[in-house]
């Protein structure tokens, strides 16, 4: 095993990654940026360095701008290493990554986790078929291989990404058959309250606005207020049934586009036993962190959506933030010149998070589409339903780890990561107590496959 | 299995310029270079990439970014790869993965038996 001594290891390199790599590597720090992809720019900004420009286009202006943050890795002293699935960083600042079938060690001074969000789950009858995707998935194929369904398509849920895509897809030609919308009046209602302080993001509000617009002049079916999502197909998708003020809809696809908003990927900082809190506005849980996203293991920083959901601009600066924090913990310079060049920094990222209230409260995913009926599978990979979940829970199953051994639930190849959240609110609700209190899985390396060949080095 | 495929290449994409062959379940497919495995079976019409080892119920890939754990194959003979995260190479052999995983390695001294199930 190759083992060798850096200053910083960043891991991600997506908006987040990418950016505090760079600054710190400006401030003289010797960098290794470690990413399980090909190419720069994470989810939000998949493949920008290899897209074509005709592809870039058609995906807009947003994911164009990943370009900058690439370029500048690519300019600055970053060893940028990509292909690393890092399998374990440990309190005390080693991360061990495996490579093209090498395992090497790092032991850095400071790490930071910049591995960002996954899509929450969306669990209903059906969504393990074959045709079924996350909204989020089928942007990936888009972003890294110029793909799109073949045949009409139905997007179903809401938030910003799923309207995204709609828009991408109309500017590609490909013919969305119908958009299935879980967002009710109330939600309007419960957002108007943020509704100031995300006028003062007008920018953004404008582009989700005419986003919109597009999507309901382009003549696609749209229905609000969608609820008791189910997809037919025995071994692929055939439709997606839903009802909207109690009237029964079913939509015939073979390909259902799913999504209900963003949440961080807590793998890491759950393995490295940080302190978690619920989030009662994203419902999700999310690392404790000081300003500079230090967790409360020194030494290791989080920044980026895997602190909490901000979205792409916030997370670049949020980088920035914790590469002066890294740099200052170095010594490589001092807290009062950490302060000043972080001013600037602090305002960007007030501003990039205005809008956020607004969407969390907008698009905050429905409790039947989070907390579902029984016979909904929830986890996916050994395949446990609901109903079993609260049958454990009335033989005393008080949170996510007894889950695993009352009926395995969450002990398949995805380690939890498909189905903590839902196990934590079902479990929560059975029981009448706080997500909080039920707590999460305990995670524990390796946090990616690894073959005990690999492990011994052969 | 194959049927007509769910993704495709959208209208303003340009034909690949480099392409490269493998097989899938032993049948031959030319694909463009540099997509993940993932992509490169969607868009060859591969809907099915494993049957899960408790219920042997059909799956394909869900969230193309290395979470979900759907994707899984076999590569050259190493079972549970993420297909998402691999890119595609020439002469790779590819295999859904059907229920539960035998062991890959046996040891050279052992014989192996066929048993009659």
């Amino acid at each position: 095993m190759n083992h060798e001594s850096v200053d910083v290891v960043v891991i991600g390199a997506g908006a987040a990654g990418m950016a505090a790599a760079t600054r710190m590597a400006g401030l003289g720090l010797q960098v290794v940026l470690l990413d399980e992809q090909g190419s720069p720019g994470g989810q939000i900004y998949r493949g920008i360095t290899l897209a074509p420009l005709s592809r870039r286009d058609l995906l807009g202006p947003d994911y164009a701008h990943g370009n900058q943050l690439a370029q500048a890795l690519t300019s600055s002293s970053v060893r940028y290493e990509k292909g690393a699935s890092v399998w374990q960083v440990t309190r005390d600042h080693q991360v061990s990554y495996l490579r093209e079938g090498h395992l090497y060690t790092l032991d850095a001074k400071a790490v930071l986790l910049a591995t960002g969000a996954m899509e929450r789950p969306f669990p209903i009858v059906g969504w393990t078929l074959p045709g079924v995707m996350s909204a989020g998935a089928a942007q990936i194929l888009l972003k890294s291989s110029g793909l799109a369904p073949s045949e009409p398509l139905v997007l179903a849920g809401c938030g910003p990404l799923l309207y995204l895509l709609g828009w991408q897809y109309l500017r590609a030609g490909v013919t969305i058959k119908a958009l299935v919308d879980t967002t009710r009046p109330e939600d309007y209602w419960r957002a108007r309250r943020h509704l100031l302080t995300a006028l003062r993001a007008w920018p953004y509000l404008r582009k989700g606005l005419e986003l919109m617009r597009s999507l309901r002049s382009a003549g696609i079916a749209q229905f609000t207020g969608a609820e008791q999502l189910a997809v037919e197909g025995e071994e692929e998708a055939q439709a997606l049934t839903f009802s909207v003020s109690g009237k029964a809809h079913r939509i015939a696809t073979r390909c259902v586009l799913l999504h209900q908003g963003v949440v961080p990927n807590i793998q890491f900082s759950q393995a490295l036993r940080a302190r978690h809190v619920w989030d009662l506005d994203q419902l999700c849980f999310r690392p404790v962190t000081d300003p500079w996203g230090e967790l409360d293991v020194p030494g290791v920083y989080i920044a980026g959506d895997g602190a909490g959901i901000g979205g792409a601009q916030a997370a670049a600066v949020q980088g920035q933030l914790a590469a002066l924090g890294i740099a200052a913990r170095l010594m490589t310079i001092g807290t009062a010149e950490r302060d000043e060049q972080a001013r600037p920094l602090r305002v960007q990222l007030e501003s990039s998070l205005r809008i956020r209230p607004f969407l969390d409260a907008l698009y905050q995913p429905k409790e039947q589409n989070r907390i579902p009926a029984d016979e909904v599978m929830v986890c996916r990979c050994e395949e446990v339903t609901a109903g079993e979940l609260r049958s454990f829970v009335a033989l005393g199953c008080a949170g996510p780890n007894q889950a695993k051994s009352f009926g395995r639930c969450g002990m398949g190849p995805c380690q939890g990561r498909m189905c903590g959240l839902t196990v934590t609110e079902v479990i929560a609700k059975a029981r009448g107590v706080s997500a909080d209190e039920v707590g999460y899985y305990r995670i524990r390396p390796p946090i990616k496959p690894i073959t005990l060949g690999e492990l011994a080095g052969e | 299995m194959r049927t007509d495929p769910l993704f495709q290449p959208v209208v303003s994409e340009a034909r690949a310029t480099r392409s490269v062959s493998l097989t899938f379940n032993d049948q031959p497919l030319t694909v463009p270079a540099g997509i993940s495995v993932a992509a490169a079976l969607l868009m060859s019409g591969i809907s099915r990439f494993r049957a899960t080892p408790v219920s042997e119920s059909p799956r394909a890939p869900y969230c193309m970014m290395g979470v979900c754990f759907e994707c899984l194959v076999d590569i050259d003979g190493v079972p549970n790869r993420q297909s998402c995260l691999i890119e595609v190479a020439d002469n790779m052999r590819i295999r859904s993965q059907e229920g539960a995983r035998d062991l890959i390695c046996q040891p050279m001294n052992v014989r192996t038996v066929e048993v009659q199930s």
